[in-house]
């Protein structure tokens, strides 16, 4: 499974073509969730600053599918058989924050953007 | 996951028809790994992919087209499937082996109809536009909704199955519903007269009308609706919208006109391969007729999708011989079970029957002349019954001595068949056909997770009503391999909630990190360890629940400290400790109400309960509410919630003490205190108990010489009566016991256990728990005592703590980048309040995307 929505600090050789400022790092909440407003789109973002794997960022769809309401930015990230998750807090199915596949309903699935932290600067991937 | 053509590939499959069994057929052809040696065509009517007809009436309540499909968008091309979907085949050329559609030939050297039926509606005169709606597709479902734009009413002609869920489907769109049946009883094919009348008694009690025996003979221009429909007695009922669900015929309109075999009521003719008269053509589903029979189940769809999946795969197949109609279903919120021969139509059957006008249940077992097995059964308000009769219907199980009981209300003592009396060749999930001995290979190759059973066998992933039968069955064969019943709390922890308790008061933990670091396993946890732990912590420590820490812990309600609602906004609830509130107050409340918008309700525990707040709304409206004098109610915690009372000996004549005195020391005193679940209390001035403590989990009623202690009751889902615990304390003894019972809980229930399910989990009872909390056997008083004063001298407001730290407020932003309130929240009025729009109301719902 490719982390495709995941950039490291490091990593910025094989960057998408352009980026995008989307908010500050000082939006970001550790552990837990925000949103942000990216043209017409509701992104949740989530950061992690000292996981296992060092420092990570997602963005990943903020509408659970199941109840039409824009709440994914409010649920809890949690890790299950070692991937990385993010439980709707309506009625508690689990996404993927790699790719925004959903554990118990394969017919659910959340958009995923790439973005990355430039100094104090959230980027997201533009087009 | 190849999609590149092998050189294998060199004959070309076709299938008519995408709906549940032509989708189940092409699964079964991929896992059987058929692709390999067929190019695979699948043409569909429908613009979108194969979906959930069973669950269908869910598009009204607000799952949309995509949330009902039956597979992931690209599963069709992933797998190397050309799926054409919105286009209709036209014709089947048999001689050129090729299929005719709008857009052109396609050759085929195999062809599978999987063309489903279509809804019967009798000719009747002056059915037409929105007198004349069926009840199939999801098209059908946006014209129901279409027509109910600004309709009072709307009839269902038809009081079968599908008549009963398009009249639901009716009611879910907020219209006044009616059924009109032409047999004199609902369900006529499933049910009897009795369990028909008992059906009957309960669906008008949902405000539902039923008319019976009752043909109409045409639908002419209505004077207080639009339309009336006008009955073969003369009599009349009009409405705004007419659904027929008066039965299906086999869609085989494509097989008549290439001169296939069909049978004499319809359908294309099969053998027990599912072969028609054609070699090169299979029949599926609904479009196909065996031994002259249509089977109008999704079940048996599946398994006539499975034998021609698997010929063609070159696999041993079973052969098609029939199948079960057994059905059981909730129509409008109704069990309805129907097995076997459920009229008793065998020569010599002999029936036992248990009606309960009361309730209107009913419940027929139809037993063989010598009284040995089970032949049929109806069931009708009670489903629990079904499973066990299913099983003795379908292995011939023999009976017990007097099989009444097997329908009779359970009760201590009555007969239940075990999972062990099941064969290895009982069906446990009939959609995908898993029977109990495959559920014993699985957890002989070591398999202990129910979801991972689910995922290995599909058991339990159609229709879902076989979950309970599965989850029995496997935890018995588990536990008869001497496979220990994880009671791991996740996966991150090998402890229960209670260990964890207890690790984290001798350690003297602070943090999830500490925690999990010293006693877990990797570095995140998951969203049922953290909520667990974030509780713990704070029963032990009480910090605010907003420390950067503890955050990333929390349920979101405890998060944002309210009430999340079914469309992302929240409800807020001030605390009105013992439901005693001055003018002032109530006033101040109403403003806030007002100026932001909001619904507002009384709840069942005297306070105001103020719903349709937005994220970025909360920190004003509790600025408001605490410069009124508020502070939370903790209505979004597992915590006290609410001390009700009455008014007691001040205003009321019967009243022994002040029993809203007392309620507001209890609630000032317990307010804040996290415990494993929510807690409840009450307080009676009297025995008259206007304040229903006794269905509390802590309940104080006045006596003459004090206060008598119950507690551990609860209502809601499973009501309990408090226990009488302790009788006439005084004011100071109360509270000091209080302490105990709510410290000892918190210290040894299970994760979101209720005080009343723990109370029933402890061994010994309610002695044991009188021994630990009233005569300290456990030594423990002292302990449980100090530990509550802890909490207590440690509380503080959680909004005002809150809204005093400009660092804890960024979190409620809507968008951290936009001020912008989330556009997809809806409201409209009713009753002069606002209310979250609903699926229905909205127009314009996504339909699912085109895949090709």
């Amino acid at each position: 499974m490719s982390q495709s929505n995941v950039v490291r600090l490091d990593s910025r050789s094989n960057a998408p073509a352009t980026w995008q400022a989307l908010c500050s790092r000082a939006d970001l909440v550790a552990n837990s969730g925000v949103v942000a407003w990216h043209e017409g789109a509701q992104v949740a973002l989530f950061h992690l600053p000292d996981n296992a794997d060092g420092e990570q960022l997602f963005a990943i769809e903020n509408r659970d599918p199941k109840s039409g309401a824009n709440v994914i930015g409010r649920g809890i990230v949690g890790s299950l058989k070692g991937e990385l998750v993010i439980a709707s807090p309506l009625y508690k199915q689990h996404f993927r924050l790699a790719d925004g596949s959903c554990l118990e309903y394969p017919e659910q699935r959340l958009q995923v953007w790439p973005v990355r932290l430039v100094g104090d600067e959230v980027q997201i991937a533009a087009g | 996951m190849s999609s590149t053509v092998t050189p294998l590939k060199h004959e070309t499959l076709v299938i008519v028809g995408n709906g549940m069994v032509g989708h189940h057929c092409i699964e079964q052809l991929i896992e059987q790994d058929a692709l390999a040696r067929y190019d695979v065509h699948v043409f569909g009517e429908e613009r979108q992919r194969a979906y959930d007809r069973v669950h269908l009436s869910e598009y009204f309540g607000g799952r949309d087209a995509e949330s009902l499909a039956m597979c992931e968008a690209d599963y069709y091309s992933r797998h190397g499937v050309q799926a054409h979907l919105g286009e209709q085949v036209l014709e089947i050329d048999r001689e050129r082996k090729q299929v005719v559609t709008g857009n052109g030939r396609q050759p085929y050297d195999k062809l599978i109809l999987a063309t489903g039926s279509y809804p019967f509606v009798p000719p009747i005169p002056g059915a037409e536009g929105n007198s004349r709606l069926v009840y199939r597709t999801l098209e059908d479902l946006d014209d129901i909704r279409a027509a109910a734009t600004g309709a009072r009413r709307g009839v269902v002609v038809g009081g079968g199955l599908l008549g009963l869920e398009a009249a639901n489907a009716l009611k879910s769109l907020g219209l006044e519903a009616h059924v009109v049946e032409f047999a004199p009883r609902l369900m006529p094919v499933q049910l009897d007269d009795a369990g028909g009348a008992a059906l009957k008694a309960r669906i008008e009690a949902l405000g539902v009308g039923v008319h019976l025996s009752r043909a109409t003979q045409e639908i002419i221009v209505g004077e207080q609706y639009a339309y009336r429909m006008v009955f073969q007695d003369g009599e009349f009922l009009e409405t705004d919208l007419i659904v027929f669900s008066a039965g299906i015929r086999p869609q085989d309109a494509l097989a008549r006109d290439c001169g296939l075999e069909l049978a004499a009521r319809g359908g294309v003719v099969v053998d027990s391969d599912c072969r028609t008269s054609d070699p090169a053509i299979f029949a599926i589903g609904e479009c196909a007729s065996w031994n002259g029979s249509v089977f109008g189940l999704v079940a048996p769809g599946y398994s006539m999708a499975r034998c021609v999946a698997a010929q063609l795969a070159d696999a041993a197949h079973t052969p098609f011989l029939g199948a079960d109609m057994s059905t059981k279903l909730k129509l409008l919120g109704v069990d309805v079970g129907s097995i076997g021969d459920a009229h008793g139509a065998t020569p010599g059957s002999r029936s036992y029957r248990f009606i309960d006008e009361a309730s209107a249940s009913y419940r027929r077992l139809v037993v063989s002349a010598d009284g040995k097995t089970v032949l049929g059964a109806v069931l009708v308000g009670d489903n629990s019954y079904y499973d066990t009769l299913l099983q003795y219907a379908q292995n011939g199980i023999k009976l017990p001595a007097d099989p009444s009981g097997l329908i009779l209300p359970q009760t201590e003592g009555a007969p239940t068949l075990g999972p062990d009396a099941l064969p290895a060749s009982a069906t446990i999930c009939s959609c995908h056909n898993v029977s109990k001995g495959a559920v014993c290979c699985q957890v002989d190759a070591g398999v202990t997770d129910l979801g991972e059973l689910k995922a290995a066998t599909k058991a339990a992933t159609g229709c879902g009503g076989c979950n309970a039968l599965l989850k029995l069955v496997f935890d018995a064969e588990l536990a008869a391999r001497g496979v220990a019943v994880d009671k791991s709390l996740c996966e991150h922890f090998a402890y229960t909630r209670q260990e964890l308790y207890g690790i984290v008061r001798v350690e003297g933990i602070q943090s999830f990190t500490e925690l999990l670091a010293k006693h877990g396993r990797g570095h995140v946890g998951c969203d049922i360890c953290k909520p667990t732990v974030g509780s713990i912590l704070a029963s032990c420590w009480n910090q605010p629940i907003t420390d950067p820490a503890l955050i990333p812990l929390q349920d979101t309600n405890d998060t944002f400290m309210a009430n999340m609602q079914k469309n992302g906004t929240y409800s807020v609830v001030p605390r009105i400790p013992g439901g005693e509130i001055t003018p002032e107050g109530l006033i101040a409340i109403g403003q806030v109400a007002k100026k932001y918008d909001l619904y507002t309700k009384i709840t069942g525990g005297q306070r105001i309960d103020l719903f349709g707040a937005q994220l970025h709304e909360l920190p004003d409206i509790w600025g408001e509410l605490i410069a009124a004098g508020f502070e939370t109610g903790h209505a979004y915690g597992k915590s006290l919630r609410t001390v009700k009372s009455c008014v007691g000996s001040t205003w009321c004549r019967y009243g022994v003490q002040d029993s809203v005195g007392m309620a507001l020391r209890l609630e000032d005193r317990y307010k804040g205190l996290r415990a494993p679940h929510k807690i409840k209390f009450a307080v009676s001035g009297c025995t008259r108990e206007c304040a229903e403590a006794q269905s509390k989990d802590i309940g104080v009623i006045a006596t003459d010489k004090g206060w008598n202690l119950y507690i551990c009751g609860n209502g809601g889902m499973r009501p309990r009566h408090a226990e009488l615990f302790a009788t006439d304390l005084d004011d100071e003894t109360l509270i000091r016991i209080i302490d105990r019972v709510l410290m000892f809980y918190v210290r040894t229930a299970d994760k979101l256990q209720r005080t009343s399910v723990w109370r029933e989990s402890l061994e010994g009872g309610l002695d044991y728990l009188k021994g630990v909390i009233l005569d300290d056997s456990l030594n423990l008083a002292a302990e449980l005592e100090s530990q509550m004063q802890h909490v207590v001298d440690s509380y503080q407001c959680e909004w005002a703590n809150a809204i005093s730290d400009p660092e804890k407020l960024k979190r409620f932003r809507t968008f951290v980048n936009d001020g912008r309130a989330d556009p997809d929240i809806h409201f409209v009025k009713e009753r002069g309040q606002r209310r979250p729009v609903r699926a229905s109301e909205l127009h314009l719902i996504p339909l699912t995307q085109e895949v090709l």
